[in-house]
């Protein structure tokens, strides 16, 4: 018996961003994605005996910058503590984190599903540090640590049980990904770790007021296993409620190939982390000056963004919101325009082929092969009658395989439209000759046929026959028939 | 007189006149230690040929008019939790016994631009925790003040060395009063500086809001000299303060008849505290000051019988967090043929740790555990805030406050250290300083029934050691050298 209908899903994420700083939050060592095992490490950042955590002024400004775009408080005072737990990939065996005074607080991020707008709560975003790695290699029986990512600054943002899809938590997440990329605070790059989300899940039917049982999902690495997470456990708790069993307070791990979760520990075996005040930093006093010079030094957010596109540019609402939701893509889109291109156009351009390329391709929207002026000269030779819309998307492919300039394509290959009579009548009246039967029903009223003889002219030509041409041509032809 | 009875002054100035030379110094300090070292166990590592090198270079600094310091080419030792660059830096603990930092402590650094010599790193408890080196994974030191008619006194290392010429100055630290209680015991000057004036980068950390590196010296001049070596704001640490006073020797000699100086009711009327021997001593010392014409008032420091519960939950809960980081699996001592994680991190710290890390570990742990915390570490920190409130209102009527540094004689201290129960109640007086971060100093104040030193604690004002150096320096002018 299926009765999901009957329950309401309640989620609520816990989202970690490494910030975008160029040093690490205690020490000075290189935060950079890669590099050699333990090459980006210090005494500092490995816990040796004898150093001392000094916080990074950045790793605040950029917590603040967080905050700030996600209508959250700010804490004048505020300060970090110690979260005690053993694992080889924790140097010191405690990790250094904020508890009850976080630096933002009370903050919101909007979404809009079908049509209606829906405030998600943010309980609050505080600073930490990131852990090292365990690499477990093919030729030794035990596993190597490498410390690399130790002490890359975090934020970790956590909302309120506002969420009641698999699509909220999608957009959620979207939103929030967008403005901390806007914001600089992070590249969010979830295939490099630097984007990750813990959910927790309950379910409860649509009478009942209070919250069921949540579980906590963990290791989920991308938007997709999110949302199949997040649907998987919403199905699992309903069928375990429906069958008379129950929901135990858990953590759960995502096995995202097989689609299926596992229980890691019960909350009766739940870490107690010991946290107190970490004393080897003093607290932080964040004077209200400070926080009005990060606000007005904020960029334009996806929200502003989106709605100055809509105004300013007539896009709809849909495109707005697509190119809006990446900053690259926005970034990208702002360039082209101002290149030149017509909006819409270049709009359509990157709603079309752009994205569906970068998809076929597996290519990351801020990794797009080719600068945005190619795409604002495509569209001006495309304006300009130099070539034809179908040859147009020929040349992008190139351009996007190549990085080559389109004009430079278009010459080597020769695929300027072709637009003079001497060249296209002759092949005009070769398709006339071979299609008798859709020449007939041309004659016959049947107007539809032109398009088909037209596309055979195109076809005889490659696409590079100016389309008004040759329409022209074939009309004075078939009127002398 | 013999070279090694000297202090850092009267070396300075033989060195400056050409009288000595670094290296004869340094070779008379060493020769000394061959002497009675094997008595007394003060180091637990000396590198001759390291010390020799460097005074060769130092003399030829001080030739060159290179450096100009008093501390140059003075030799010194270091306790063996402050990290010496390429030197081993144990700890006392079999769990670094075979640590050798890649860097060196900031005060390691001042010293070196100073001209210091350093001879080795000196004896303590396993991980600073206690004052006797009862507790060491080595060795136990010897008091250089044992006799054979009395039984024997463990000490630290650092005041050793001061006491019996191993050293002319050392470093300590001072978690719940080492410096003090053994400078005391040894009957030379230990300053516990305010926290945050010392830098604490390089100090293997035992209660991180508790921790200073302090001198160990052998009066309160060479006090002054030392502390303007070792102070100020140190940008890799923190909670280190810089303050204006750049020479704290200048305020020696001044007049302090106009100062307020207290007395805690609290230190001297606890019979079932204080020892009788030691409150005479401590009585004596007074009377004789305030025939010199200072001025002494009694007060009233009602919070006290919460100092040692406040002290133990917060350091015990830091010294578990702190204490975490040997796991096994970075650096130090890991244990062999482990089965599993769990195995491996048990395994490690049962064989790596001794008694005293493992009691405050454990009780850290319970102190901090999630059903614990606001019973007893959450209550602590808020006693610790009016703790230090009370005595810093009572710091605005007294220039400085006094007492002893040890309720108990040195041979009863060494009789229960290793009897927590009773060894934790010793620290009652010192530790206050700690859990307020206020500066405290131990000078010689005359000796109890068994010949043994007994030290007069000083208290001041935040980051007013300039104060608290002139009060001591007068004090010590009128009670003499402990001879």
């Amino acid at each position: 018996m299926n009765r999901e209908k009957d329950y309401e899903v309640v989620i609520g994420l816990e989202v970690h961003a490494e910030l975008a700083t160029s040093s690490k939050i205690f020490c000075s060592c290189s935060t950079e994605f890669g590099g050699l095992p333990n090459t980006h490490c210090c005494p500092g950042c490995i816990g040796m005996p004898g150093t001392l955590p000094v916080l990074n002024k950045n790793v605040v400004e950029f917590a603040i910058r967080a905050g700030l775009a996600t209508n959250c408080e700010i804490s004048g005072f505020t300060k970090m503590d110690r979260k005690n737990y053993f694992y080889p990939d924790l140097p010191r065996a405690y990790q250094i984190s904020q508890y009850d005074i976080p630096i933002c607080k009370d903050g919101f991020i909007e979404i809009e599903i079908n049509g209606v707008k829906k405030k998600i709560r943010i309980a609050r975003i505080h600073i930490e540090e990131d852990a090292g790695k365990l690499v477990h290699d093919q030729w030794s029986t035990g596993s190597l640590v490498d410390y690399n990512r130790s002490g890359v600054p975090l934020i970790e943002i956590v909302t309120y049980p506002d969420m009641n899809s698999a699509e909220e938590a999608r957009l959620f997440l979207e939103g929030l990904k967008a403005i901390l990329q806007y914001t600089g605070v992070s590249d969010c790059k979830m295939q490099e770790g630097s984007l990750r989300a813990d959910v927790n899940i309950s379910v409860k039917p649509k009478s009942q007021e209070e919250l069921g049982v949540r579980t906590e999902m963990k290791n989920l690495n991308s938007f997709r296993a999110i949302i199949r997470a997040i649907e998987a456990e919403s199905r699992r708790q309903i069928e375990e409620l429906e069958s008379g069993g129950k929901i135990y307070r858990e953590t759960r791990r995502w096995d995202d190939e097989k689609g299926v979760s596992f229980s890691m520990r019960s909350k009766e075996e739940a870490q107690d982390y010991r946290y107190f005040p970490e004393s080897d930093i003093p607290p932080v006093i964040i004077d209200s000056e400070w926080v009005e010079e990060i606000r007005k030094s904020l960029p334009e957010l996806p929200e502003t963004r989106k709605r100055r596109y809509m105004e300013e540019y007539g896009l709809p609402a849909y495109d707005a919101e697509i190119i809006t939701s990446s900053k690259a893509l926005s970034d990208f889109f702002e360039e082209t325009v101002k290149n030149g291109a017509n909006a819409k156009t270049a709009s359509n351009w990157i709603m079309g082929e752009l994205l569906r390329l970068l998809k076929e391709k597996g290519v990351e929207d801020d990794s797009i092969p080719f600068p945005p002026v190619h795409l604002a000269k495509l569209i001006d030779i495309i304006e300009k009658g130099i070539i034809t819309g179908t040859i147009a998307k020929k040349v992008f492919d190139n351009m996007f395989d190549s990085g080559k300039d389109p004009v430079a394509i278009v010459d080597e290959q020769g695929l300027k439209v072709v637009a003079d009579t001497g060249t296209l009548l002759p092949v005009v009246k070769k398709v006339i000759e071979n299609n008798p039967g859709s020449v007939a029903d041309y004659k016959a009223g049947k107007t539809k046929a032109l398009g088909f003889l037209m596309g055979q002219a195109m076809r005889e030509t490659k696409g590079k026959a100016d389309p008004k041409l040759i329409n022209q041509l074939f009309i004075e032809e078939l009127e002398k028939l | 007189m013999k070279l090694h009875e000297l202090d850092i002054s009267q070396l300075s100035g033989l060195i400056g006149r050409k009288e000595i030379s670094v290296p004869e110094l340094t070779r008379s300090v060493l020769d000394r230690i061959s002497e009675i070292e094997h008595k007394l166990g003060s180091y637990i590592s000396i590198d001759e040929e390291r010390a020799l090198v460097r005074a060769s270079e130092v003399q030829e600094k001080i030739d060159k008019g290179e450096i100009k310091s008093p501390l140059a080419g003075i030799p010194m030792a270091v306790k063996d939790n402050i990290c010496t660059r390429d030197m081993t830096t144990t700890c006392a603990s079999r769990m670094l016994d075979k640590f050798i930092p890649p860097f060196d402590a900031t005060v390691i650094s001042k010293l070196n631009e100073n001209g210091a010599i350093l001879l080795g790193k000196l004896n303590m408890d396993e991980f600073a925790m206690g004052s006797t080196s009862f507790y060491s994974y080595f060795k136990k030191t010897k008091n250089p003040w044992n006799s054979i008619n009395t039984p024997e006194v463990l000490c630290e290392g650092t005041p050793v060395s001061v006491a019996a010429g191993e050293a002319v100055y050392a470093l300590g630290s001072d978690t719940g009063g080492s410096i003090r209680q053994s400078a005391s015991m040894c009957g030379v000057v230990g300053l516990k500086p305010t926290y945050g004036l010392v830098s604490r980068h390089g100090l293997v950390a035992c209660a991180s809001s508790f921790d200073q590196i302090g001198p160990v010296t052998r009066n309160v001049r060479d006090c002054t000299l030392v502390l303007n070596a070792i102070s100020g704001k140190d940008h890799m640490d923190s909670t280190s303060t810089g303050t204006s006073i750049d020479d704290y020797s200048k305020f020696l000699g001044k007049e302090i008849k106009e100062l307020r100086i207290g007395i805690p009711g609290e230190f001297i009327n606890n019979k079932g505290l204080l020892e009788e021997g030691i409150g005479k001593v401590f009585q004596d010392a007074v009377n004789t000051l305030s025939g010199t014409g200072i001025h002494f008032e009694e007060f009233s420091f009602p919070l006290m019988e919460y100092v040692l519960p406040v002290y133990c939950i917060i350091s015990y809960g830091e010294i578990s967090s702190s204490m975490a980081r040997y796991d096994g699996i970075k650096f130090g001592y890991r244990a062999e043929s482990c089965e599993d994680l769990i195995d491996l991190y048990k395994k490690t710290r049962g064989e790596g740790f001794g008694p005293e890390v493992k009691r405050r570990v454990i009780l850290g742990t319970y102190f901090l555990s999630a059903k614990q915390y606001e019973k007893y570490y959450k209550k602590a920190l808020k006693l610790r805030r009016a703790i230090t409130d009370e005595l810093e209102k009572a710091l605005e009527k007294y220039d400085v406050i006094i007492g002893p540094v040890l309720p108990v004689t040195a041979s009863t201290f060494t009789e229960h250290a290793g009897n927590p129960a009773m060894a934790n109640e010793y620290d009652a007086f010192t530790c206050i300083a700690n859990l307020t971060g206020l500066p405290a100093m131990s000078i010689p104040c005359g000796r109890d029934a068994m010949g043994y030193p007994a030290g007069l604690q000083l208290f001041g004002r935040r980051f007013r050691e300039d104060i608290l150096l002139k009060v001591a320096y007068a004090f010590e002018q009128n009670l003499g050298e402990v001879k």
